[in-house]
């Protein structure tokens, strides 16, 4: 039993590595974005457009990190969109998230096809653990070293929204729009200027899911994976450091289906896939109505009104 | 030939055999062309499934005065239903080629019943002499090359533990899974397969999870059943252990250790239903077979094939062309129950088509 | 506020006055048509780009969709079938989005509503209880599912502060999960071998098409529940309530609105709505429950009631058009070669046009009702 249990924790910390890092990566994009005063729920459809951009270009030049610059371009295209389309008087901005949803899905698949088949050359990932001699430690903690680049950004992030100049008036343009523009802030453009940013971090972490893990582009890659990250940005309440925590626990929840059916707990395996929604709904549940949850979120955010 | 005469044999015809007289295209009208309908449930150039069909259809878009026309993604709900009334009503579809096993029930078979003028086929060992006779099914029995992967496997893998990634249990999958098993029991009696269901048949992150879970557990070859197996073998090569493919041939994807595959021979069928419609004869109802048809075949070894597990898995396909039964013995399933106490000694049999269990062996749950 | 016939009325009674009073206010109305047709017109100019750029004609997607979506009688059975199922999804979305709330839940309570319906009818099959009393228990357990599920987002959005984008969305997936965990385990037909379902529901608890349509009565439904819910939310306390809550919560509060029961009451409805379409895609579809009630028409949905601007009334015509699209989607595969993708560009395409054409409101003269010589 206890060999078991083992295993299913080594699992579920190999999975939390393995599968958190295209969340980590939405959810920093979104923060950014949110903390400047929008939403922009359209984050899947970059996620997908980034995944199948990164995969093409890593195919066509033999470079995976050509690709995660083309899957970071591809976000920046769909984020500057947002942007531009929701600084017009009168636009929602969680409207255009969902139509670009549609538009970057759109666009992924439509141009995608023939890169179903082909085989693009895989981001190469450090071996932490080899040294352990322990093998299936090994295996867990062969990271990739987007997921560094992802816990780095969001320790630069955290800092810089504390200690910068930008960082103060990026959370002052989403916090009072009225006080930024007072301040001489071109409101305007920081909301642009994030979004495109945001739009980044998010098509980078779409080339993750194609050149790293699972490391394919096809159509079924995503299935939701973008709107979840979105979700857990609230859920970490706008800290880039919740969003690495929000995004580590989500991927062991969601290594845990897998792992228990691998061990022999075999029935009822969709209740045990449903578990990184049920564990997120109970946690929000549990401390949504906290006064802390009402002091981060930033005042312009329409979504938290 | 007339067209009158077409129509009076197909209405006398009762079961077996059946055909509208719109498949005698060269017969009755020359200048008018016979247009099949394909419908997909995915995209048809998904590296699994719906590519192997699309593949397959090219001998049917080869004959001459015979138009193709293809639909890709379409679900399977209401949109399938209209999906083929579009190809009967604007494209003038005499034949539809519905390629996913939800279409059958309740869809192809209403269709059908609403247009008896035209022939539907169904990816799906599903038809039965009670269905409508414009209808029919269409099926290579894959568990035959699964068992050959089998066969390979147990030899070709150091722990006799081998893994099973599966979409959903459905019984065409747990057929697949229990003569894998089976297989790899005559080269390894100690063999057991460890499955784990993904829940659907395209979850390319769940896919590799699993595969990791699998080798975490210490599978040393894995297999799958899932609409695009890439990910899963592709995931087995990365972690270092063998695997065997499903669908179409994977072998590039592992070039250090792929074993052999399950592959279908769609082409088979299709050609052979390109040369009755070329000669102007009707279609069977239900069209089956396995290695002893050439409707399945097994890709070429890899590099993780070890001489042995060749030599076995060769025997085995000479004895299955022969008609060797998989299941010769009772049934019994991984809680103990004797499912079946004796099995007619023919790969074909209906028991067989009613699985909804995994043997003694394998280690999983079908819920 | 004057409707059409009202100021129909008006004129026949004092021709002079009120006659131009009436044509200005029908010119002001008339911004929300014209401001759309254009956008519309504008996203299929940006697609006609990029059918040219593909080197594919533009004239020929037009016409396939005229005689895919709308060309004939078939065609319209065709767009109007797939257009039931969204109707009552997206108002999922419209009836809460009045209170400012966004669900995008849609999705899992018409599947748990499906699977709600199926469930109730299987004890019943072969025993002979008669439909009128079967069919309407189905419907009520279908939309009490998904009433009570889109309604635990309101809840907790209510009692905790949960935010109801996220919940309804987790609790989405899990009413998936849920259902599928029944569908395969517990309820399977031992039967459905190829693709695992509850027990069929039988001809007996079908639901049949409508007379000449050859649609579904979903669809009827859908129209039903839109005009209903239209009129609740615009010509009622309640509605104006509603709208009053979204437009400001606190001044809502400040004037003694009940906030908590009208959150409770819109996410309910909602739920209910989605349900419902679960309902008629078991009984009037599937014939029993399983993994094809999620077939998206939960996330389109949201798309369609963000285009028809969270109005139940303009719901009706968007979710045509989607049908209509999705309808000849399938002719311009067939015919031109073009992937399954190629719709939802298009969609795209005209979603982000529309969208950046709420800007356009109020901008021009010539709409408003003291503009002088402009032309409707």
């Amino acid at each position: 039993m206890s060999a078991h249990l083992a295993i299913v924790l080594t699992a579920m910390l190999g999975g939390a590595i393995r599968v958190s890092t295209p969340f980590i990566f939405v959810a920093l994009g979104e923060t950014l974005t949110e903390k400047s005063g929008r939403i922009n729920l359209g984050l899947e459809g970059t996620l997908v457009l980034g995944a199948m951009l990164g995969y093409a270009t890593a195919y066509e030049t033999g470079s995976p990190w050509a690709g995660v610059l083309a899957g970071g371009l591809a976000g920046v295209a769909l984020g500057a969109l947002h942007g531009l389309l929701c600084s017009l008087p009168r636009v929602n901005d969680i409207a255009v998230g969902i139509a670009l949803m549609t538009l970057g899905t759109g666009l992924a698949f439509f141009f995608g096809k023939p890169f179903i088949q082909p085989e693009a050359p895989h981001l190469p990932s450090v071996p932490l653990a080899d040294w352990t001699g322990d093998h299936a430690l090994a295996e867990a903690l062969r990271v990739n070293p987007l997921f560094f680049v992802g816990i780095a950004t969001a320790l630069a992030m955290a800092w810089a929204f504390r200690n910068t100049r930008v960082g103060l008036v990026v959370r002052t343009t989403g916090d009072s729009a009225a006080a930024a523009l007072a301040m001489g802030i071109p409101v305007d453009r920081v909301r642009v200027l994030a979004t495109a940013a945001g739009g980044f971090l998010a098509g980078v972490g779409g080339s993750f899911l194609s050149l790293s893990y699972p490391g394919s582009w096809n159509e079924g890659l995503s299935s939701g994976q973008g709107l979840m990250a979105v979700a857990l940005v609230i859920f970490a309440r706008w800290s880039p450091i919740r969003c690495v925590g929000a995004a580590l626990l989500f991927g062991a929840a969601g290594a845990l289906g897998p792992a228990l059916q691998s061990v022999g707990v075999t029935q009822g395996y969709y209740l045990f896939n449903a578990a990184p929604y049920v564990l997120t709904l109970l946690i929000m549940v549990g401390s949504s109505s906290s006064v802390d949850a009402h002091r981060a979120a930033p005042g312009e955010l329409s979504i938290t009104r | 030939m007339t067209i009158a005469l077409d129509r009076r044999r197909f209405l006398q015809s009762s079961g077996a055999v059946a055909v509208a007289a719109g498949l005698f295209p060269r017969a009755a009208f020359a200048a008018d062309p016979l247009t099949i309908g394909v419908i997909y449930v995915g995209a048809r150039d998904d590296f699994g499934w719906n590519q192997a069909h699309a593949v397959g259809v090219k001998a049917l878009k080869a004959l001459p005065d015979v138009k193709v026309v293809e639909e890709e993604n379409v679900a399977e709900t209401d949109a399938v239903s209209k999906t083929m009334e579009s190809m009967i009503n604007l494209d003038g579809a005499k034949l539809i080629l519905p390629t996913s096993f939800g279409y059958w029930s309740p869809f192809v078979l209403d269709e059908a019943k609403a247009n008896p003028d035209v022939q539907f086929r169904h990816a799906a060992p599903l038809w039965k002499p009670s269905d409508p006779t414009n209808a029919g099914s269409y099926w290579p029995f894959l568990d035959q090359a699964h068992y050959i992967d089998g066969v390979a496997a147990g030899l070709a893998s150091k722990s006799g533990k081998l893994g099973f990634v599966a979409a959903k249990p459905v019984g065409i999958v747990l057929r697949n899974i229990n003569s894998f098993l089976t297989g790899a029991r005559t080269t390894n009696p100690n063999a057991t397969v460890r499955v784990i269901f993904t829940g659907d048949w395209s979850l390319p992150v769940r896919e590799a999870e699993a595969t990791n879970a699998l080798v975490d557990a210490g599978c040393d070859l894995i297999t799958c059943h899932v609409d695009g197996p890439k990910v899963v073998i592709q995931t087995a090569e990365s972690r270092g252990v063998k695997c065997c493919g499903h669908n179409a041939d994977q072998s590039s994807l592992a070039p250090k250790g792929f074993v052999t595959g399950a592959e279908y021979k769609w082409g088979t069928i299709y050609t052979g239903y390109a040369g009755l419609i070329g000669k102007g004869q009707p279609l069977p109802n239900f069209t089956f077979g396995g290695y002893d048809k050439d409707m399945v075949q097994n890709t070429p070894y890899g590099a993780g094939a070890t001489e042995p597990a060749r030599k076995a898995a060769d025997a085995a396909i000479v004895k299955l062309k022969a008609g060797a039964p998989i299941f010769a013995t009772a049934i019994k399933d991984n809680n103990g129950r004797i499912v079946v106490a004796s099995v007619p000694p023919d790969n074909y049999a209906d028991v067989l088509n009613k699985m909804d269990y995994l043997v003694d062996g394998v280690i999983g749950s079908t819920s | 506020m004057t409707d059409a016939v009202g100021t129909a009325a008006h004129l026949t009674a004092a021709p002079a006055r009120r006659g131009s009073a009436a044509a200005l206010r029908l010119r002001a109305a008339s911004e929300y048509v014209v401001i759309p047709i254009l956008a519309v017109v504008a996203a299929s100019l940006i697609f006609a780009l990029f059918l040219l750029a593909l080197g594919k004609s533009p004239a020929a997607f037009l016409d396939l969709l005229w005689i895919g979506g709308f060309g004939s009688a078939f065609s319209w059975s065709n767009t109007l079938s797939r257009a039931a199922p969204l109707i009552l999804t997206a108002l999922t979305v419209a009836i809460p989005a009045q209170l400012g709330l966004t669900i995008i839940g849609g999705e899992g309570a018409l599947v748990l509503g499906g699977f709600a319906a199926a469930a109730l009818a299987v004890p019943f099959v072969g025993s002979g209880a008669p439909a009128a009393v079967v069919l309407p228990l189905m419907a009520l357990a279908a939309v009490a599912a998904g009433g009570l599920w889109i309604g635990l987002a309101g809840l907790l959005r209510l009692k905790r502060g949960v935010n109801e984008t996220i919940s309804s969305l987790l609790l989405s997936y899990i009413a998936i999960a849920v259902t599928l965990f029944f569908i395969e385990g517990p309820l399977r037909d031992p039967a459905s071998t190829a693709k695992a379902s509850t027990l069929p529901i039988g001809a007996a608890y079908a639901v049949g098409k409508m007379p000449f349509l050859k649609v579904h009565w979903g669809f009827a439904a859908g129209v039903v529940a839109a005009a209903l819910l239209g009129v609740l939310m615009s010509r009622t306390t309640f509605g104006f309530a509603a709208r009053i809550t979204g437009g400001n919560i606190r001044a809502a509060q400040a004037q003694g609105l009940p906030v908590g029961k009208l959150t409770l009451a819109c996410c309910s409805l909602a739920g209910a709505a989605a349900g419902l379409a679960g309902f008629f895609e078991v009984a009037a579809v599937q014939g029993r429950a399983n993994a094809s009630l999620a077939a998206g028409y939960g996330f389109t949905g949201i798309l369609v009631s963000f285009l028809a601007r969270h109005n139940p009334f303009a719901i009706l015509p968007v979710a045509v058009l989607f049908g209509g699209l999705a309808a000849a989607g399938g002719l311009v595969q067939r015919r031109m070669g073009l992937p399954d993708a190629t719709v939802l560009v298009l969609q795209g395409f005209i979603f982000v046009v529309l969208l950046a054409s709420e800007t356009l409101y109020g901008r021009f003269p010539v709409f408003r009702i003291s503009g002088r010589q402009g032309r409707a």
